[in-house]
């Protein structure tokens, strides 16, 4: 199973070579691994319909108890077979459509990537473990939807996808660790065989961090505008990412949480709301679009709306709902999408208006989009249709928000009529239409995956109960959280969803016949351009660029007093405050004893500082420095500091040496501050100063009775066999400390001796 | 003493600040040494003060006699004494070097990165 999920990545890394080596035929030897892999899942569907739900663990780090865990049960199973089997045939097709693209060996590499990210996704048992897979399809459908990278409307858009999506992502792992614990695991099975997870104090927080993950990534309104423009990708990647995949990672996290945190009123509102709006916009902005993937990547919006819809209703009607039209969804959309590629390949346009009378010269595609346009309209005797009427049940019995989601619903599905004959019908009857590309019909490559998937919706249609034993019924037990007995059949009587379907067939097919005028009316509307979501995201990149320009103007401004001014007023406000807060405002001022000779030396240090801060004389400068230095060696000789201050003298004198030396090599001093300025300079660094002493007043006042150079001392002798403990501390137990000092005046000593050979240099020329 | 010392890194702090605030780069040479001065300081006297008992062990014995002042924040101090020279050093030739370029000494007439 672990193999199963890391194939992809490998043979994605094995790809390109095998492309080149392969030539033409590389679709179809690489198609083998997905089909390999479909096999494969296929063998686990007796597996789980006898047994139930598998828990197949790797250990990872046996040491820790950590293993690698998977889950497979209906519910991963199903998406599993979609994304493998849809797989199959999109790398066979994408060796077509692509044939002989220079990037075809990248592509391939990307794609096997990504359909490996996605089978993480929906295997994986641990939450991480998920989250990591879900981020790897967000950036493999990056590069995949910015494919053809160099046109700038493709960056765009697949910039645009990531963002929305890894944006969401975020909040999604924050509510996943929340999710763990309110579980108390990170597993899976573990978090939704709880029973406490609805009355965690946090549960509306989780959900909506959740939802904001699953909303960005299933493209629910108002994050819809992403998926449609994702239609720069090549048709492969959308039919793929449209059906099977990406935008159904959404779906299948809300699906598979449901047993665990679903079934409050929030999770119905939430989703059952956003999801019929979803779907409503989906259909509206569908009616209005005449680009042949357009149409399509808009009732992807809508299929993902009712999925999520029916999820959020959560009643037994609905989850069987959901999971039919999950599948169904996918088999129709995935053949469509490739057909659409094919008319795109063939005719040299995607403009469904200037499309016509090609039944002649494609009529397998005629026939195949026929099939596949009467699933997506939901009409007998295709799967489609056992979708949409289980779906009109689910919502006329929804809690609380039934005439919401069927008038809606209904609504949907009269544009969605629509749209599908106007998919099917336009380019294939009338009259020949000039087109940019002499039309002749798609090679097999591409073909073979459309019929395949288009008779699937026909055999399952006819035969309901080979769905429903197999996919969908082992399915809804994992979503419901327990199995369920029921079949899947087209007649179920004359009754009220049916009533609805023959309305919307009806109503759909009039829409159909004024689409022309439809479209007109659509013109006039052009607020829905000017005011949609997607200005938002526009106004929000735009905002995002202006705050960086402006806190950098404000921050990195260039001037060095400027981010020490920050830097210090920061460090006084934050530990002045802190010290406020802890010890009050009287600080323990400590006896005060002193011998003379010390206060004179204090006294001349202080002296020198302030004479070094106020002369305008450079030698009074170095002179008073000079000091403050020589002051200080004999404070640290007065306090039991010999070698100190023979190291300061010696260190000292260097100094004022080279002080004189370069110095006077520069300008004088001139006063070029305003008084203002200096006075606010006195002002802060006074400020500083007096925190600093402040802070000193405060540890003398605390007694330190445990002190690690005790020890030192104590092994000083008998140990490092050194009577200066000072020296032995330096080149015996802090040795490599020592070191590390050596190589840094090293260094410095390189960095001078370089800039004065510069010089040198320069002066010859 | 430590009272009083206290003021003195005070004040050493106070004025290696109001020269680092200044326009001019040479003033900003002199705020860095006076502040590794102060910071030596700091370190030095929190660590308490002892007179008259340097950590050295006379010969014969194996422990000073009669008490000993702190040796590791002295250690600590020598390491950074000696590297604050060094950092000194070589800002001052880079200043110098980088007058020569630009003939200018004014902090604020430095802004741009390609001089």
């Amino acid at each position: 199973m672990l193999l199963a999920v890391l194939s992809g990545f490998i043979l994605a890394a094995l790809a390109p070579w095998l492309t080149r080596s392969l030539q033409d035929k590389a679709g179809w030897v690489l198609a083998l691994l997905p089909a390999g892999l479909f096999v494969y899942f296929l063998s686990w569907v007796p597996v789980v319909v006898a047994e139930g739900a598998q828990v197949v663990a790797y250990p990872w780090i046996p040491g820790l108890d950590i293993s690698l865990t998977m889950l497979v049960d209906g519910l991963s199973l199903l998406f599993a077979l979609l994304i493998s089997g849809i797989g199959t045939f999109i790398i066979i097709y994408a060796g077509g459509y692509l044939h002989g693209h220079e990037y075809l060996p990248r592509f391939y590499a990307i794609m096997f990537s990504f359909m490996a990210a996605m089978l993480g996704v929906v295997l994986s048992n641990n939450l991480i473990t998920l989250f990591v897979f879900w981020e790897l399809t967000s950036i493999t459908s990056y590069l995949l939807i910015g494919f053809h990278h160099e046109e700038k409307e493709s960056r765009w858009y697949a910039l645009q996808g990531l963002i929305v999506t890894v944006g969401g992502g975020l909040a999604l792992l924050a509510g996943l660790i929340m999710l763990a614990l309110a579980g108390g695991s990170f597993e899976l099975h573990e978090i939704l065989a709880s029973e406490e997870l609805r009355d965690y104090g946090f549960y509306a927080g989780m959900v909506i961090l959740i939802l904001l993950g699953t909303f960005t990534k299933s493209a629910q309104v108002p994050f819809h505008f992403w998926l449609p423009n994702a239609m720069a990708a090549p048709t492969p990647v959308s039919a793929f990412l449209h059906s099977a995949t990406m935008v159904k990672a959404g779906v299948y996290l809300m699906a598979r949480l449901n047993p665990g945190i679903g079934g409050t009123e929030l999770w119905l509102y939430a989703l059952g709301i956003f999801g019929a709006l979803t779907m409503f916009t989906g259909s509206f902005m569908a009616l209005r679009s005449t680009g042949l993937k357009a149409v399509l990547a808009y009732t992807t919006v809508m299929a993902l709306g009712t999925l999520t819809m029916l999820i959020g209703i959560g009643t037994e009607q609905a989850i069987i709902a959901a999971m039919t039209f999950l599948l169904a969804h996918a088999l129709y959309k995935a053949a469509l999408f490739m057909l659409a590629g094919a008319l795109d390949h063939e005719t040299g346009t995607k403009d469904i208006t200037r499309l016509g009378g090609l039944r002649q010269l494609m009529p397998i595609t005629f026939i195949t989009a026929c099939v596949a346009a009467l699933s997506l309209a939901g009409l007998p005797p295709l799967f489609g249709f056992i979708a949409k009427e289980l779906m009109f049940e689910a919502t006329l019995q929804a809690p609380l928000i039934s005439t919401f989601t069927t008038v809606l619903a209904v609504v949907s599905a009269i544009m969605i009529v629509a749209m599908a004959a106007v998919f099917s019908l336009r380019p294939f009857l009338g009259p020949l239409k000039e087109t940019p590309k002499k039309p002749h019909e798609a090679p097999l490559s591409m073909l073979i995956g459309p019929v395949v998937l288009a008779g699937l919706s026909l055999v399952f249609g006819l035969a309901g109960f080979l769905p429903a034993t197999a996919l969908v019924g082992p399915a809804v037990a994992a979503v419901h959280g327990a199995p369920l007995d029921f079949d899947l059949y087209l007649w179920h009587g004359i009754n009220l969803p049916l009533m609805l379907s023959v309305l919307a067939v009806v109503a759909g097919l009039l829409l159909f016949w004024q689409w022309d005028r439809v479209l007109a009316v659509y013109r006039r509307m052009t607020f829905i351009d000017r005011f949609g979501p997607e200005r938002g995201y526009e106004k929000l990149m735009d905002g995002l660029v202006w705050l960086a320009a402006w806190q950098t103007r404000l921050l990195q401004n260039g001037y060095m007093r400027n981010y020490l001014l920050t830097i210090v007023l920061t460090t006084v406000g934050l530990t002045g405050w802190t010290f406020f807060v802890h010890t009050g405002s009287s600080a323990p001022l400590g006896t005060i004893e002193f011998a003379v000779h010390e206060i004179v030396v204090a006294g001349l240090v202080v002296l020198g500082a302030i004479v070094a801060s106020v002369t305008s004389s450079r030698l009074g400068a170095v002179a008073t420095l000079g000091m403050v230095g020589f002051g200080i060696a004999l404070l640290y000789v007065f306090f039991s500091a010999p070698d100190l201050g023979t190291t300061q003298i010696m260190v000292e004198t260097l100094t004022v040496i080279l002080l004189v030396l370069v110095l006077f090599r520069l300008p004088a001093f001139q006063n070029l501050s305003s008084a203002a300025a200096r006075l606010r300079d006195a002002v802060v660094a006074l400020s500083l100063g007096g925190l600093m002493t402040l802070l000193i007043l405060a540890v003398n006042a605390v007694e330190v009775t445990d002190r690690i150079s005790d020890q030192l001392v104590a092994w000083s002798y008998p140990e490092a066999h050194g009577r200066n403990i000072v020296n032995v501390i330096l080149v015996d137990f802090r040795a490599l400390d020592t070191l590390g000092e050596i190589f840094v005046v090293g260094l410095a000593a390189i960095g001078v001796y370089a800039m004065i050979r510069l010089r040198a240099e320069d002066r010859k020329k | 003493m430590q009272t009083i010392m206290a003021f003195l890194i005070g004040a050493l702090f106070a004025a290696s600040i109001y020269m680092m605030l200044r326009r001019s780069i040479v003033k900003l040479v002199i705020g860095l040494i006076l502040l590794s001065n102060a910071a030596n300081l700091l370190i030095f006297t929190v660590s308490g003060l002892t007179r008259g008992l340097p950590p050295l062990i006379p010969e014969g014995a194996a422990l000073p006699e009669g008490g000993w002042a702190d040796p590791l924040p002295q250690a600590l101090v020598l390491t950074a004494i000696v590297i604050g020279f060094g950092v000194l050093a070589f800002a001052v030739v880079l200043i110098h070097r980088a007058y020569e370029v630009i003939n200018e000494d004014d902090l604020d007439k430095m802004r741009s990165t390609d001089t």
